[in-house]
């Protein structure tokens, strides 16, 4: 572990021929099914791994798009409804001089999530193919699409929390639109895609 | 230290893989406060710290009552035009049941309340009997395992940030007034991360193996 000297060539539990727990980091000898130590299933590489990758990164963009084009919100003032969609709340909160709350949204709804989309087609292309940056670095990248991802859902948070905020009759009300469903789901499937992703996956290809 | 070659490699159960990329060590004990980490990938690999047990339980219990207050004081009061309108956090979990956008109501309900109450209760389930010096509670592993995979999913600290937002704009058209629910709800958050950081995952796994008569 940390007190090791030099830096020896790093042997990996499939190159010793034995297969790792990505649960408990228990050892064990190949043909376990589980693990003895904490139940989970043991598989010296994810071999199904990409292909559940693509099929749900390919769902969460496929949701993504009704997300920006349908409304998010529907205001209703005085009997007059309005519709605004993602991008319309933010160029809304900008017009009410609140950018640092639109730059929130803008990062949470937007940014976030196309390129949470460009770094999983990424590393799952990099798995298969030489790309330029180190294992180290897509490592720090897929650390950091599971713990941002998450973060996406904000915006919907906020369509429910002035859904059930405002309903004052006639005088104001605020309904969420369709648009807050398909973009729940997109970021969902997108957690799941980066979920399924096997990060030992990353160093192998250094390794060789 | 790390194995070298497989011709000189003990026995698997002296071994341990670094979970996140596959690296094998051989086992060596961690003393309680220090932190050993994987040398390729720097992922934690095992943290024992004295008194952890205790520590999530205690903090563990604090986030489930904080978690009922929240549900059950009011969470944000609105005053436009002279009417005012309560809402509670069940009210901002039910808002989603009309029409088309029900099913997102369940999705919600589980993200800010059911999920984090699952992820608390099992965690002072499996670590209850433990801290008082007993063997683990039965299948005790099958509910830590249901309870670290359902982590992701528990967006409590989310949610917290989606109220900050919705206060800002509404704040042009009406007054709005917060709750003791909503600071019921931010403590709990605060609590969540702390015992989150408490954990780390090798070293409870090893602990529940020891504390496991066989
Ligand atoms: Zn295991
Ligand atoms: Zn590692």
């Amino acid at each position: 572990m940390e007190d090791a000297g030099a830096p020896a060539p790093i042997l990996t539990a499939k190159a010793a021929g034995l297969v790792g727990c990505t649960q408990c980091g228990r050892v064990h000898r190949p043909g376990v099914a589980r693990c003895t130590r904490c139940g989970a299933r043991l598989q010296s590489r994810d071999v199904t791994s990409l292909q559940r990758v693509w099929a749900w990164l390919f769902a969460g963009l496929v949701v993504y798009i009704p997300a920006n084009i349908y409304p998010m919100l529907l205001t209703t003032i005085l009997g007059k409804t309005s519709e605004s969609t993602i991008f319309g709340g933010v160029v809304e909160l900008m017009h009410h001089g609140s950018y640092g709350v639109a730059a929130i949204v803008f990062g949470a709804s937007i940014v976030i999530p196309i390129s949470k989309f460009i770094a999983i087609a990424y590393l799952a292309l990099s798995v298969q193919h030489q790309v330029a940056m180190s294992a180290h670095r897509r490592h720090q990248l897929y650390e950091a699409v599971e713990f941002i991802g998450r973060w996406s859902m904000i915006d919907v948070f906020v369509v429910a929390i002035l859904s059930s905020l405002v309903q004052l009759d006639f005088a104001a009300s605020i309904n969420p639109g369709i648009a807050a469903v398909s973009f729940a789901l997109s970021v969902a499937f997108t957690m799941i895609s980066a979920q399924s992703f096997d990060s030992r996956l990353i160093w192998d290809v250094d390794g060789e | 230290m790390t194995a070298e070659s497989p011709a000189e490699l003990p026995a698997p159960e002296a071994l341990m893989a670094c979970p996140s990329c596959d690296a094998l060590y051989v086992e060596r004990p961690v003393a309680p406060g220090e932190t050993a980490r994987c040398l390729r990938c720097h992922e934690v690999l095992e943290a024992p710290r004295q008194t952890a047990m205790t520590r999530i339980i205690m903090l563990a219990v604090s986030a489930m009552i904080l978690m009922i207050a929240a549900i059950f004081f009011p969470f944000l009061e609105l005053e436009a035009a002279g009417r005012m309108h309560r809402s509670s956090l069940l009210d901002t979990v039910l808002a989603f049941s009309s029409g088309l956008t029900a099913p997102l109501t369940i999705a919600m309900a589980s993200l800010i309340v059911v999920v984090p109450m699952i992820r608390i209760g099992a965690l002072i389930y499996v670590m209850a009997p433990m801290a008082f010096g007993h063997a683990p509670a039965r299948h005790a592993e099958v509910v830590f395992r249901v309870a670290e995979s359902l982590r992701p999913w528990a967006m409590a600290e989310i949610f917290v940030v989606g109220v900050a937002v919705a206060l800002v704009k509404v704040a042009g058209m009406a007054h709005i007034f917060i709750g003791p629910a909503f600071w019921a709800f931010v403590a709990l958050v605060i609590v969540t991360v702390l015992k989150d950081n408490f954990m780390s995952r090798v070293t409870l796994w090893k602990t529940l193996e020891h504390r496991r008569p066989s």
